[in-house]
């Protein structure tokens, strides 16, 4: 394995080509992430996104904040070769909504708000409230961990660049 | 950060290594050894050390459960004293002032007023109480995985340097490769590609 500081810098690129992918397949096959956890009904883009763009040697960034924001200009920015670096999830599972952040060269969550819980009145309701929030935890955590599987077994593979990246491209341009 | 509250941040850890068994003891020992120690009445700026999740503020590993569940459930507690630089400066020049006066000569040498700035810092930390900061921790044994509630890098550098002395085991952050090495299940040929990899252009 090679040292740890040098691997996060080197393959950094792997997040936010994650990132960029993700935003690909929310935008055009819903379907594909609701298979990948049976009991999720959406994983949106929520009211934040960051694109970083490095044009003659100047690194540019972009942010998109707000609900209303539009995102041609997110759009705009990946056709001049930028990448999604951090992003804002809305997800939904039966009635309840999770929203969370994640940073590309990290893939650390971010602002991670689960559904509401009951108030803890009572010295003895703190183990439950505990197991409860890891539950709730669980569902972003591992979500996470499985796209990103789906998401790394298909770059190191030959469909990646034969006909993953092609459809992004045009998506991107589209 | 805790985990209790309304929106939380998440670093994931890969644990690497076992415990000898008796699990539970081995880990409180742990605990209790590098427990967090009180700086408010020593010359001291900093101090980390583990403390109980339900009593931060008074840890007793003897009297307190770090177990719910099939988690180990305890906290990261960090201590820090932060002078402010005006109130540093004002000693200093009073206390700079009053050697010269003292000696009756012009100037202080660099190694004289190197040790009263040491001196004006020691005792002025010793009248300034510690902040602390707490950070919960999910330690989910069986999976050999940890989730530490936060993502500031001076709290993640501690928690790493302060797990691998506790219990002798290594954690390993989740970042895009090493959680395309470790978790993701690639095979042994795939991993060697994973080395191989360079960034996509998107656009031609």
């Amino acid at each position: 394995m090679i040292d740890v500081s040098v691997a996060y810098n080197r393959y950094k690129f792997l997040g936010h080509e994650f990132l960029t992918w993700l935003w690909f397949i929310m935008d055009s096959d819903q379907a594909s992430i609701i298979k990948t956890e049976n009991d999720i009904v959406s994983l949106n883009m929520d009211n934040r996104i960051v694109i970083e763009n490095s044009l003659n040697n100047r690194v540019e960034n972009i942010r998109i904040k707000g609900d209303d924001a539009s995102l041609e200009e997110a759009k705009l920015s990946l056709q001049k070769g930028g990448v999604v670096t951090e992003l804002n999830f809305s997800l939904k599972v039966g009635d309840h909504e999770w929203k969370f952040n994640i940073k590309g060269e990290s893939l650390n969550i971010s602002s991670l708000k689960p559904p509401e819980t009951g108030q803890i009145t009572k010295k003895e309701d703190v183990e439950g409230a505990v197991l409860e929030k890891i539950y709730l935890y669980e569902k972003v955590v591992s979500l996470v961990q499985n796209l990103y599987t789906r998401f790394i077994s298909m770059r190191v593979s030959s469909e990646w660049d034969k006909e993953t990246v092609p459809c992004i491209k045009k998506w991107i341009k589209s | 950060m805790r985990l209790l509250s309304s929106s939380v941040s998440i670093t994931s850890y890969s644990v690497k290594g076992e415990i000898k068994e008796p699990l539970i003891k081995a880990i409180t020992e742990g605990l209790k050894k590098y427990s967090i120690k009180d700086i408010d009445n020593a010359p001291m700026n900093k101090s980390a050390g583990w403390t109980c999740f339900d009593n931060p503020y008074l840890p007793d590993f003897e009297t307190s459960s770090c177990i719910i569940g099939s988690y180990f459930v305890f906290s990261l507690r960090i201590d820090k004293k932060n002078v402010p630089s005006k109130i540093i400066k004002k000693y200093y020049t009073l206390e700079v002032a009053k050697k010269l006066a003292e000696s009756g000569r012009e100037n202080l040498s660099r190694n004289e007023k190197t040790d009263i700035k040491e001196s004006v810092s020691n005792a002025l930390s010793l009248r300034i109480p510690a902040t602390p900061n707490i950070y919960d921790i999910i330690w989910n044994y069986e999976e050999s995985s940890l989730w530490f509630f936060s993502n500031q890098k001076a709290a993640n550098e501690d928690i790493e340097t302060l797990f691998s002395k506790s219990f002798g085991l290594t954690i390993i952050r989740l970042f895009p490769y090493t959680m395309a090495d470790f978790t993701s299940g690639l095979s042994d040929k795939d991993r060697d590609l994973l080395l191989t990899v360079s960034p996509t252009k998107f656009m031609d």
